[in-house]
């Protein structure tokens, strides 16, 4: 492991501040969002506070300068995912990325290539997030395609073995998660572009749980779509990535129309800027996308790699520490083999509920609940389950807490 | 420690020994409501007997604050005219709404009064309203069919 936790901790502030009395902050909850560092926090008010203006209009110094900050956030984002600049579009999430993808494939006429029909194939997956499942679903119910979808195996993996059955030669989209917001499971995706790409389908790659924790480069997974969001990768609110490769983004019709996004406009027609910009209609989230381009700059530095290293470790120990505790069930693989630094379980007789505010009045923040993953949380048999998620910041004192935590809510409760 | 003050005895025994819990055979109304944001789920089953409350039957899952408050309110409600049990309801929801700067009327609440501490906890209100907000619907549907 080439950096130090403690370190790293130190450029974000929120770790200065105590919980619930004085408590130290054990921050187990970045699957949900992450802490931001110093420099991010920075760049995004020192946008406002030096070069705040309107970007791609205005003839003043400001606006070049604003303009040059957010083209320079693009470029950074490219180098992050091995793309190319002009296959950045800035969304305000990876939410957005996905309904914009979803309505923009309905929004072309008969005659474009992402229209979909009643002959045509939606494929997702069980284990997505809504946010991967529900534009898919209505895109669906909108075009009349058929949406089917990989169920999920009892240890929390796809179920592959009906591969072809399921990407048909009618399959339009294949939309699915690179690793499971819920039971860490990394996704094999080699397989699955294989077949997409077979039979001429795209491929839709949900990298919000992937992107901030390990190295994703977007020719290497030879995926056509990918979408992450950038409060989950130390950035800021607000601002998210879509990326697609250039020969389909110039097809692919606009979702929101506006300034910014034209090329030509008259009162009854108008015509459509070349991407990225025909995908980003009116002013865009410009400190936001400065900040992401910081919190990205930040992640390279300390490098990709190395934060895969350290989560892995990290989560290896966490899995081993959770399964010391007799009545506590994981779901999701039990091992450290393609799956992430995230654990959801659940714990005797004592409710996910319950066991989050106990660990919270120790100053342990975890999630708790379905996760946005009803379909996948009803399919495991739970009605919810704790999670705790890792990232850069997080160390074995971390994961040490959390276990003596658990065994205190189980003596706080089993004892009244 | 303030978990104390939301983890209150009474809340817990409910938990572990809920009351009328199974759901009757008979009844005039049932719905069935579910928090979004937990995925805790309830069903309750209303019988009314002129302007009495003749029965409350409910099952569900979830945390230990939604199911001892309806289990509370199970008990509470049961056999009071359908304005009493307005009453009590609106009082019992006033105190949800209060941010931890009331302690509620015993005399009124009874056992719900041990519900007070969940309003200094935001995310927990919607835990301890479920089956209030479940009862509620039951009886105007349960009222609309006489």
């Amino acid at each position: 492991m080439a950096f130090d936790p403690r370190v790293v901790r130190q450029d974000f502030p929120i770790f200065k501040r105590t919980i619930r009395e004085g408590k130290r902050l054990v921050y187990l909850d970045s699957g949900a969002t992450s802490q931001k560092p110093n420099s991010v926090i920075e760049a995004e008010s020192n946008f406002y506070r030096m070069h705040n203006a309107a970007v791609h209009r205005g003839a003043h110094q400001l606006a070049e300068e604003a303009t040059d900050a957010y083209e320079g956030a693009r470029e950074t984002v490219a180098k992050f995912l091995g793309g190319s600049v002009d296959e950045i579009i800035f969304t305000k999430g990876a939410t957005e990325s996905l309904n914009l993808l979803a309505y923009a494939f309905s929004n072309g006429g008969s005659d474009n290539r992402f229209n979909l029909t009643s002959t045509d194939r939606i494929v997702v997956t069980e284990m997505e997030h809504h946010a991967n499942l529900i534009p898919w679903q209505q895109l669906a119910k909108r075009s009349g395609a058929e949406l089917t979808w990989f169920e999920v195996t009892p240890d929390g993996r796809l179920d592959l073995s009906k591969l072809t059955e399921i990407i048909t030669p009618n399959t339009k989209v294949v939309a699915l998660t690179h690793q499971s917001n819920v039971l860490g499971t990394v996704n094999p995706l080699a397989a699955i572009v294989a077949r997409a790409h077979e039979v001429g389908a795209v491929v839709v790659l949900d990298a919000c749980q992937s992107a901030p924790h390990m190295p994703v480069n977007v020719k290497e997974l030879d995926v056509d779509f990918l979408t992450f969001s950038g409060h989950k990768a130390v950035g800021p609110t607000g601002i998210g990535v879509l990326w697609g490769r250039a020969e389909l983004l110039k097809d692919l019709p606009p979702f929101l129309f506006g300034g910014s996004m034209i090329e030509n406009v008259t009162m009854t027609d108008a015509t459509w800027a070349p991407s990225p910009r025909r995908h980003e209609a009116g002013v865009p989230n410009m400190a936001q996308a400065v900040g992401l381009g910081a919190a990205l700059d930040y992640l390279m530095q300390i490098g990709m790699d190395d934060i895969y290293q350290h989560e892995q470790v990290l989560g290896s120990y966490l899995l081993k520490r959770l399964q010391e505790i007799p009545d506590l069930k994981l779901v999701g693989p039990l091992e450290m083999v393609e799956r992430g630094a995230v654990a959801s379980f659940t714990f005797g007789d004592i409710h996910p509920h319950d066991l989050g505010q106990y660990l919270d009045s120790q100053g342990i923040a975890v999630r708790t609940g379905h996760h946005c993953a009803w379909p996948l949380t009803r399919k495991l048999g739970v009605q919810a389950t704790t999670r705790a998620s890792l990232y850069l910041y997080n160390d074995e004192q971390d994961v040490d807490a959390l276990i003596e935590g658990i065994l205190g809510a189980q003596k706080y409760f089993g004892d009244r | 420690m303030q978990l104390d003050s939301l983890y209150q005895e009474v809340i817990l025994d409910h938990y572990k020994r809920p009351q009328h819990k199974g759901l009757a055979a008979t009844y005039d109304a049932q719905v069935h409501h579910v928090n979004p944001s937990c995925g805790d789920e309830i069903t309750l089953n209303v019988a009314l007997d002129g302007d009495k409350v003749a029965a409350i039957t409910w099952d569900g899952v979830g945390c230990s604050i939604s199911q001892a408050s309806v289990s509370i309110l199970s008990d509470l409600l049961l056999g009071k005219s359908i304005s009493e049990a307005d009453l009590i309801l609106n009082n019992f929801t006033e105190l949800m709404q209060s941010k931890g700067t009331m302690v509620g009327d015993d005399a009124i609440l009874e056992d719900a009064v041990a519900m007070a501490g969940v309003s200094k906890f935001p995310a927990r209100i919607k835990c301890a309203l479920l089956g209030w907000m479940a009862y509620k619907d039951a009886v105007v549907q349960a009222q609309a069919k006489l």
